[in-house]
């Protein structure tokens, strides 16, 4: 019997439950020197001067150096949509452009000098307007980049100029229902802030730890920031406590801490507070939407256009490209026969935003999730009949949406069904009914979405490579970098399952540069299906070979030779003593020069499309405007299931970050830029305790795009709880006549949705 | 996140944490640190010297003085929330201080700090308010009793004296009816409002007192409610009068109109569990 599919426990976590992790903070490293940041406290300025000589002259403190000291040219992402001028400095250079941007960099002896240091460095600033509201960036009054000529980033589509009249995209429509949907600015929070720590060693070459998803990358930029070939740079990402796709991209401060200790010729340390991580580390999200969706009174859909103003931040990163990712699932699990799309992405004087859980893909399904609301409650219809009669067939795939996505696979009607019976649907609606009856304080609302969703979305490979130990125990590096995921444990069961070994008897090996050939990392739920299936055929290779040398040491033909089936080697089939141990088989491969290592660069085949039902049930309290989650019920399908145990983990995870930004989360600045919720308590981050128990009930329509028949499970969890509980509120309420309520939902917006509907 | 530099002394007893707050006039007082220690992170708060007041023995307790509970300043919530006494005879109390932040804050938090930190967001001040208690300060010239009502003078403002050191809480019995209505958006937060409702003569349905949480620059007593109250009227009428006299803020999770709002509907869900009679502590 195969243990693929089984609820392997995590091998990871007897670490991580008993001596704990180590993180790049625990990393010792002898005489290091401590960095610690001045960041900008306005979010537009013109830096006028910058006095660093008290500082420089503080106990402890070993150098202290501005953009002009630094003179490395800016980072830029490689990514032709973002103008050149928009490039980010290492360090504010004539302009700050949001608060926290890094002005100089302090080091000295210790971590308490550092920060006492940063406190006398005097920087002088002339203040400039802000602009903070993406919206208003649009009107180009005040320009952050003034050689830009513009605030705008990027652009895609056209806007759909003809409205919703003749000869428009909704000309013969019955009904037509349009709204601004706020899709808020979050912080992703991993639990473990940023942190760097550079070291060289007697050769010259770089020892870079870094808490990143991405460590090969970080190696690039390294290389490129230190004008170094990538081999004089060993970028090492120690246990990494979370990332949420913030920690994709390499920032300029981190990055700083290696240039600053060739500099000095020292070891030097960086980790920074929350506070600064609040500000630092890339914030997700920030789309403005425009939503107009039209049909018939039967329910069929005939048309649909979004319009998206996308916050990229000060900096353009990834956050000015999401809007490629929303146009992609623009129409969602739906066959709309049209449909249009428009986005401009703009500067604001506001921390930059970057890919988080989602990253694109939630705010396209949440602008479609609302708006089938909306048209269900313009023509009183049920949400779920309304998506009934125009949810993409299970015989139609693969699909080709209108827009020119190809879904690989899906059954969103039988995602659907699963949904209304597992929760007990039609029990529930009367229960809704019996409260707005009864006109009790406490109402009850019930919120669907039936989402699909892009996986593994660019085009590329991943590294793999599985080799056969002398003492007959197999190693599995890979160029994946999991931060929670549990691959440690997910890539040991593809191995053993292979070569009939134990899942403690393969070695895990990952985020080592000098260690792993290559590798892309850990993001966009990719890993199973890129770095997983590579995994799988290097096995499959070192399986191969090993028959091979078995039959020829036993004297018989490869195909005769199968997995012993008590593990821990190679037998002739039905003869049992005639049988090689793999430590006798690694040993024999050794002598004859050709070792049990298989090295794979796996091609995979295109995206996958994860998909699913989430039903939120929320009590609302109509004179406080408290919501209550309840229930929150989802299907989830990402193919074939290596791990339940894992993959229930990553949607419990998933679904307490879309509940959060439906109830509770939003980074938000006040109108001069500064930023007001820059600590945990105010940011209000949810908590165990604001969550009901899951229920999931799981489908598994494998994939073709892979051996695995996996797709992506890492962020379904958040793109589809989201609008369930969104609408789940709203509906709580449509019988007073709300029609809807911006994220976060929070009491006092309930409270005023509230008054504002009363006749 | 690293507090600016300042000196570290033990007290071993009032005496001495007095004699230390005299001589070193830049000194705070350390009790719990659940609020101090954040302040100083932030370096919002930068004393020049922390008197730790925690080795002081025989300040933690809770004792049944006949018609009046005396509770000691470094009594913690959690010890508060157990306390049979305080279950039996100031039900209010032992509710409230269960509803303080999260388990972590409950169990190092003392009801001294709590108070002598006079956050008008804080929970157990209200309480205290509504039960009419008396504090009792020490300093070198010995002890003083303030009642709760001169206590809390302004925003994170008390009587208490920069020698005195805040050492015990006396609280008339309250068996009667009892209310206390915490909104807040989650479990571990300060109340958005707060609202605390007690049967004023200690055995059931005497006259009401009322107290607000984070409605003013200080913990407040709801007088027009009391008024109303007293004079008959029902839950809802006397409820309308909750945001008199106050002057609610606005922050990040209400605007002052909101928190009037939210008074009004407390204010009458408290009345109403409170005239309902007593009550046990679930």
């Amino acid at each position: 019997m195969s243990i693929l599919g089984h609820r392997v426990l995590r091998k990871e976590d007897i670490k991580f439950l008993t001596v704990g992790g180590t993180y790049v903070d625990d990393v010792d490293l002898p005489g290091a020197a401590w960095l610690a940041y001045v960041r900008s406290p306005l979010a537009h300025a013109r830096i006028a001067g910058i006095d660093v000589t008290r500082a420089r002259q503080a106990p402890g403190v070993v150098d202290a150096v501005t953009a002009q000291d630094v003179g490395l040219a800016p980072s830029r992402m490689d990514a032709d949509e973002i103008p050149e001028v928009m490039a980010r400095p290492f360090l504010a250079t004539g302009t700050v452009r949001f608060v926290g941007e890094p002005v100089v960099a302090v080091v000295a002896n210790s971590l308490a000098e550092a920060v006492d240091a940063c406190e006398l460095v005097e920087v002088d600033y002339d203040p400039l307007v802000p602009v903070v509201d993406p919206s208003m960036a649009l009107d180009d009054d005040v320009l952050l980049f003034p050689e830009a000529g513009t605030n705008v980033v990027t652009s895609i589509g056209e806007p759909n100029v003809e409205g919703v009249g003749e000869g428009s995209l909704f000309d013969g429509c019955e009904v037509v229902v349009r709204q601004r949907i706020l899709n808020q600015r979050v912080a992703p929070c991993p639990l473990e802030v940023r942190a760097s720590a550079a070291t060289f060693g007697p050769d010259g070459r770089l020892t870079f730890y870094v808490s990143s998803q991405t460590p090969f990358t970080m190696r690039e930029d390294l290389a490129k920031m230190l004008g170094v070939d990538e081999d004089r740079v060993r970028v090492i990402a120690p246990d990494v406590g979370g990332g949420f796709g913030a920690k994709i991209e390499p920032y300029p401060d981190e990055l700083l801490v290696a240039w600053l200790a060739r500099r000095l010729s020292r070891p030097v340390r960086w980790t920074e507070t929350r506070s600064e991580s609040m500000l630092g580390i890339g914030h997700g999200r920030g789309q403005v939407q425009y939503v107009t969706i039209g049909g018939s009174r039967d329910g069929k859909v005939a048309a649909y256009y979004l319009e998206v103003v996308q916050d990229s931040g000060a900096y353009p990163q990834i956050g000015a490209l999401l809007p490629d990712l929303t146009k992609t699932m623009l129409t969602g699990t739906y066959d709309i026969p049209k449909a249009g799309f428009f986005s401009r992405s703009v500067v604001t004087n506001t921390t930059p935003l970057t890919a988080y859980r989602g990253a694109g893909r939630p705010e396209a399904t949440a602008a479609i999730e609302r708006s089938m609301d909306l048209f269900a409650a313009e023509i009183g219809m049920d949400p779920a009949d309304v998506r009934r009669a125009n949810l993409i067939g299970a015989d139609r795939f693969p699909f080709t949406t209108v827009i020119g996505t190809q879904y690989d696979i899906g059954d969103y009607q039988g995602a659907l069904d699963l949904l209304l019976e597992v929760s007990g649907y039609k029990e529930l609606r009367e229960e809704q009914a019996g409260r707005r009856r009864s006109a009790a304080p406490s109402q009850l609302g019930l919120g669907m979405s039936v989402y699909v969703e892009i996986t593994n979305a660019d085009e590329g490979t991943e590294f793999s490579s599985v080799e056969i130990r002398p003492d007959g125990k197999a190693v599995v590096k890979t160029g994946t970098s999991a931060h929670g995921q549990g691959h440690a444990t997910a890539w040991s069961m593809v191995v053993a399952e292979k070569l009939g070994l134990s899942v403690d008897d393969v070695e895990f090996v990952q985020s080592d540069t000098d260690i792993v050939k290559s590798g892309i990392g850990t993001f966009g739920s990719r890993s199973l299906q890129s770095g997983g299936v590579a995994t799988r055929r290097a096995a499959t290779r070192v399986l191969e070979m090993a028959k091979d040398l078995a039959a020829d040491m036993l004297e018989t033909a490869p195909e005769d030779v199968v997995a012993d089936p008590a593990g821990g080697g190679l037998q002739v089939a039905g003869v049992p003593s005639a049988r090689k141990s793999w430590a006798e088989l690694s040993g024999a491969a050794t002598e004859r020069g050709a070792p049990l290592l298989a090295e794979v660069d796996y091609e995979f085949q295109g995206a996958t499309y994860p998909f699913g039902a989430h039903l939120a049930v929320v009590e609302v309290d109509t004179e406080t405007g408290k919501v209550v989650l309840r229930r929150m019920v989802a299907v989830d399908d990402a193919g074939r299931i290596l791990n339940p145990l894992l993959a229930d983990g990553q949607i419990h995870g998933g679904l307490a970050q879309g509940v959060a930004q439906a109830l509770l989360e939003e980074f938000r600045y006040d109108e001069d830029g500064n930023p007001l919720t820059t600590n945990l308590a105010d940011y209000t981050f949810v908590s165990a305790a604001e969550l009901p128990s899951f229920e999931c009930a799981r489908m598994e329509t494998p994939t073709p795009k892979n051996e695995l028949g996996a797709k992506g499970i890492g962020e379904s969890g958040t793109i589809g709880s989201t609008p369930a509980v969104h609408n789940a509120v709203v509906d709580a309420l449509a019988h007073l006549g709300v029609r809807h309520i911006d994220m976060p939902t929070t009491p006092e917006r309930v409270w005023r949705a509230i008054t504002a509907a009363a006749p | 996140m690293i507090p600016a530099r300042f000196d570290y002394r033990r007290a071993g007893s009032v005496g001495e944490a007095v004699a230390l707050l005299s001589e070193f006039p830049g000194a705070k007082l350390l009790a719990g640190g659940h609020s101090l220690l954040p302040l100083m992170r932030l370096r919002l708060a930068v004393p020049s010297l922390l008197i730790d007041i925690g080795p002081v023995s025989g300040l933690s307790y809770v004792r049944d003085e006949g018609d009046h509970l005396s509770v000691g300043a470094l009594t913690r919530h959690r010890d508060l929330e157990l306390s049979e006494v305080v279950r039996r005879e100031a039900p209010v109390l032992s509710y409230a201080a269960g509803q303080v932040g999260d388990p972590q804050v409950r169990h190092r938090g003392t009801i001294g700090g709590s108070l002598a930190h006079g956050d008008p967001a804080s929970d157990l001040p209200a309480v205290v308010l509504a039960l009419d208690g008396t504090l009792v300060a020490e300093g070198p010239a010995g002890p003083r009793e303030i009642p709760a009502t001169d206590f809390f003078c302004g925003f994170l403002e008390t009587a208490i004296g920069p020698d005195e050191v805040l050492t015990e809480v006396r609280l008339p019995k309250a068996r009667g009816g009892w209310s206390f209505q915490k909104f807040n958006r989650r479990a571990q937060d300060w109340a958005t409002v707060g609202v605390v409702a007690v049967a004023g003569d200690g055995r059931g349905t005497g006259p009401f007192r009322v107290a607000l949480v984070n409605m003013g620059l200080t913990p407040l007593r709801a007088a027009a409610v009391e008024e109303a109250a007293a004079g008959g009227a029902g839950p809802a009428e006397a409820a309308s009068r909750a945001a008199e006299g106050t002057e609610p803020p606005s922050d990040l999770n209400a605007t002052a109109e909101f928190r009037r709002h939210l008074a009004s509907v407390l204010v009458r869900r408290a009345l109403e569990e409170a005239m309902a009679g007593e009550r046990t502590v679930a």
